[in-house]
């Protein structure tokens, strides 16, 4: 490398020269786009991150009618700005591993019935109250009692007693779970100052911003909180979230320079935005899928050759070009993929097979009634496309299918879950067990296929229990199986979690838990025009 | 009693009326709808239990006769109540986006009213030649291209490509009245063009009505200047129907915009309205109602005033 270029290069990660200029630089000194471009990340990195600046963010997901009461919390917008506002006890890294935040270190009993997280010390809320065990009970006591509206009540119902121990907060449990630490990183169980009782939307948390102004629906700002006990977080000053519901206004916000990150990057769109001039699209190979579900209790469907029928007629390399545009990869029939721990690569990809649809179609003697699929805008982006595409291959393959549009409102409460057969979307969990429990245990809450395998439930709690890594692997592995050719699930593709950034943002990590490096890209980036 | 006074105390009382009737509607309208607040807030992610202790909270477990008469005798006393989604105080929340939506409304009518105005008197003048074929032609092709079209169109052209003006028009309390007035620039612009059509082809017509009488004739034989006729004498007895029509669109400006509002992303009444009635969120659905209401049946009472003043047979009976 020349010396112009170094001086370039060093000057440009620390944020005084022009990166397009660094790079038009690079190109006539004869390097390529892309080795200019690597060289310019490595030097950034080696830079380390630069303070100050206001971050503004576009996001999908914000209503006026959104709280920052954390248990009420359930779409994107809140998920950002509870994980930039607010710290759980733990988290993941985007490898997957536990990563302490307000617990310090985490001891279980031998088996995993028993455990407790020794609380950090010197940590203050915004309002300048200190953390105690204390707080963290009362919070976790709030999304776990009988009153509770919590969105993570349902994770939280394992709990048989809770209490404090000086600084430790002890957890038992009903049945060992070798995952509850993965519990405790959900985006609800930020940590509030006497649990949030007094007022649960007051705001006050631990995280490296705190509140300044909160528009529901509009606008939410934050300030860096100096006092946040983690320094390695928080680059920018501020941190403006504006909720930009219409895709294409969050489209031109970026490209004009309003914003510098945005979310859900529609799949159609993204190869257009991609070549618009210093804008980069991240794509997050995640956890969140697209499924149509059937109930294996309700005829037609509890014929588990039609059921297979079904399967083998989806063409699922098909959807995720036309669906997801490519942003995707193919589903396998169960709710896992390569983003969760312990996942086994060998069990074998489902493909599209028209034979075996006939042949299975037949073997269930099914008496040729259209069999009618219900699905909607809001089940997922582009299902009801989706459903089209299933229809049209079903029919090759003699299984005539009719497709009901439902409109959007109240979709989750009168047809997903209800009705036999339907188009919806999971988002994905931090674990293979909190999946499972969630949506495929027989005495699941969301038990959306109605699936009830006594093998599989048997499976899943000796699983939970179970601390050598190997055995359970094995046993995720045979689980998996019985949902590919058992369950009700049909699940044709996996969506990528689409971000775009401008030329200003650096430090951006790609982590499988969520869109927005999984909610924290505010908390984690950092601006090169500060 | 003067017939003025008289006319507008009928019209007030009959508004109330209106009002009233509004309410109930809108209250059945979103007993209608499926779901209920508690799954609409908690999502696809509600347990039974959760779904359970949230519909106590929030009363949702007491007939709808009971909630709606508890909502009605609280705004009797002056009382808007809270959302039952977030318990943030209505009328505070709603005042925010009522005075945003009015101060939208309020710079795209003093744009557009005068301007539809003198573009149908040039119309007028130049009936049938190319200053009258152009504009109305160009005012056909706006009101006919639908909003968020033209709201795209302008953000390309004028937010990306030459970033004149900020694709979003997210205003808030801290900025000056200046940056609040580029930050709505684009907004302002698309709305202009969507009125305009309607009310300058409205002004035209009712002038050219007039054009036809004999009073214009013998103008025109005393020698007066084409303009003059036009704006001295046939104008003052188009100005009613002029008047409803800008009454309307004004209050389309009010009510209607709600895809300009989300396009731009601006933080009106439209689309704290939609985000509501998505939650089912009833008490704010109604007041969002009742204040749509109000706004129609108000510009709708001076619209009518108007047509009265303008009209001497009217303002002085036998």
């Amino acid at each position: 490398m020349n010396d112009e270029l170094r001086y370039l290069l060093a000057r440009t990660a620390q944020g005084k020269h022009s990166r397009r200029a660094f790079l038009g630089r690079a190109g006539a000194l004869g390097l390529t786009a892309a080795a200019a471009n690597s060289l310019l990340a490595t030097a950034v990195r080696a830079a380390g991150p630069q303070k100050g600046g206001n971050l503004v963010i576009g996001l999908v997901g914000g209503e006026s009618t959104n709280s920052l009461d954390p248990a009420l919390a359930a779409s994107q917008v809140p998920y950002t700005y509870l994980r930039t506002s607010g710290d759980t006890l733990v988290n993941t890294t985007p490898a997957g591993d536990i990563e302490m935040r307000l617990a310090e270190s985490i001891e279980a009993s031998d088996d995993a019935r028993i455990w407790r997280f020794a609380i950090r010390q010197g940590v203050e809320f915004h309002n300048g109250k200190s953390l105690t065990a204390e707080d963290v009970l009362r919070t976790m006591q709030r999304h776990s009692d009988e009153d509770s509206q919590s969105g993570a009540l349902g994770i939280m119902r394992d709990i048989e007693t809770m209490r404090t121990d000086g600084n430790v907060f002890e957890v038992t449990l009903r049945t060992p779970n070798a995952d509850l630490p993965y519990l405790m990183t959900d985006y609800h169980l930020v940590i509030q100052p006497d649990g949030g009782f007094d007022n649960p939307a007051d705001g006050i948390f631990t995280g490296p911003y705190k509140w300044v102004e909160d528009q529901p629906g509009v606008r939410h700002v934050l300030e860096k909180f100096e006092n946040h006990w983690d320094s390695s977080l928080g680059h920018v000053n501020s941190v403006e979230i504006l909720v930009i519901n219409d895709a294409t206004a969050r489209n031109s916000a970026l490209q004009s320079g309003q914003v510098a990150l945005m979310n859900r990057v529609e799949p159609r769109t993204a190869d257009f935005l991609a070549r618009a001039p210093g804008v980069t699209i991240h794509s997050t190979p995640g956890r969140g899928h697209y499924v149509f579900i059937m109930h294996c209790d309700t005829a037609p469907f509890d014929n588990n050759d039609l059921r297979l029928a079904l399967k083998y007629a989806i063409d699922r390399e098909d959807m995720v070009d036309k669906i997801l545009s490519g942003y995707g990869s193919v589903g396998n029939d169960m709710p896992i993929n390569a983003a969760y721990p312990l996942f086994d690569e060998t069990i074998p990809q489902r493909e599209f097979d028209l034979d075996k649809a006939r042949f299975h179609y037949e073997q269930s003697g099914h008496d040729g009634s259209p069999i009618v699929l219900r699905t909607s805008d809001v089940a997922f982006p582009g299902a009801v496309d989706a459903a089209q595409l299933f229809q049209q291959t079903a029919a090759q393959a003699g299984i005539p299918i009719e497709i009901r549009r439902e409109p959007g409102d109240g979709y989750w409460s009168e047809v997903w879950n209800v009705q036999p057969f339907s188009a919806s979307y999971w988002g994905g969990r931090p674990v293979q067990d909190q999946m499972y429990s969630t949506a495929y245990f027989s005495g699941a809450d969301w038990n959306d296929t109605r699936f009830f395998n006594d093998r599989f439930d048997e499976l899943l709690l000796a699983a939970r229990a179970e601390l050598d890594e190997v055995k359970r692997k094995a046993m995720y592995s045979e689980m998996g199986m019985i949902v590919r050719d058992e369950g009700g699930l049909i699940c044709p593709m996996f969506n990528d979690f689409v971000d775009a950034q401008n030329e200003t943002v650096e430090g951006w990590v790609t982590d499988p838990a969520g869109e927005m490096m999984a909610g924290f890209a505010a908390v984690k980036v950092w601006l090169n025009n500060a | 009693m003067s017939p003025i006074l008289k006319l507008v105390v009928q019209r007030l009382a009959l508004g109330v009326l209106l009002l009233l009737a509004a309410s109930v509607l809108i209250f059945v309208g979103t007993e209608i709808l499926p779901g209920d607040v508690a799954s609409a807030i908690l999502g696809q992610g509600a347990t039974e239990q959760a779904l359970a202790n949230l519909r106590i909270e929030l009363g949702l477990n007491d007939p709808p006769v009971t909630r709606y008469f508890n909502w009605l005798f609280g705004v009797l006393q002056g009382d808007l109540g809270v959302s039952l989604s977030n318990r943030r105080d209505i009328a505070e929340a709603m005042s925010v986006r009522l005075s945003n939506t009015l101060f939208l409304a309020f710079w795209a009518a003093i744009i557009a009213v005068p301007l539809a105005i003198l573009l149908g008197l040039v119309a007028v003048r130049y009936e049938g030649r190319w200053p009258d074929k152009v504009v109305s032609g160009a005012t056909l092709a706006t009101i006919s291209i639908p909003e968020f079209l033209l709201g795209y169109i302008a953000m390309y052209f004028l937010a990306v490509q030459y970033r004149i003006f900020p694709s979003v028009a997210n205003i808030n309390a801290s900025m000056s009245l200046g940056d609040k007035l580029n930050a709505i620039a684009l907004p302002v612009l698309v709305l202009v063009l969507v009125v305009l059509g309607h009310m300058m082809r409205m002004t035209r017509a009712a002038i050219l009505n007039v054009m036809q009488s004999a009073y214009v004739e013998t103008a025109e034989l005393k020698g007066l200047r084409s303009f003059t006729i036009i704006w001295r004498h046939a104008f003052p007895n188009a100005i009613a129907p002029v008047v409803n029509v800008v009454m309307i669109n004004l209050a389309y400006l009010v009510v209607g915009v709600v895809v300009v509002e989300v396009v731009f992303v601006y933080p009106g009444m439209g689309q704290y309205l939609v985000d509501h009635v998505a939650k089912r969120d009833i008490p704010v659905v109604q007041a969002c109602g009742l204040v749509f209401a109000a706004v129609y049946i108000g510009l709708n009472l001076v619209a009518d005033i108007v047509s009265i003043l303008a009209n001497p047979r009217l303002r002085h009976p036998k």
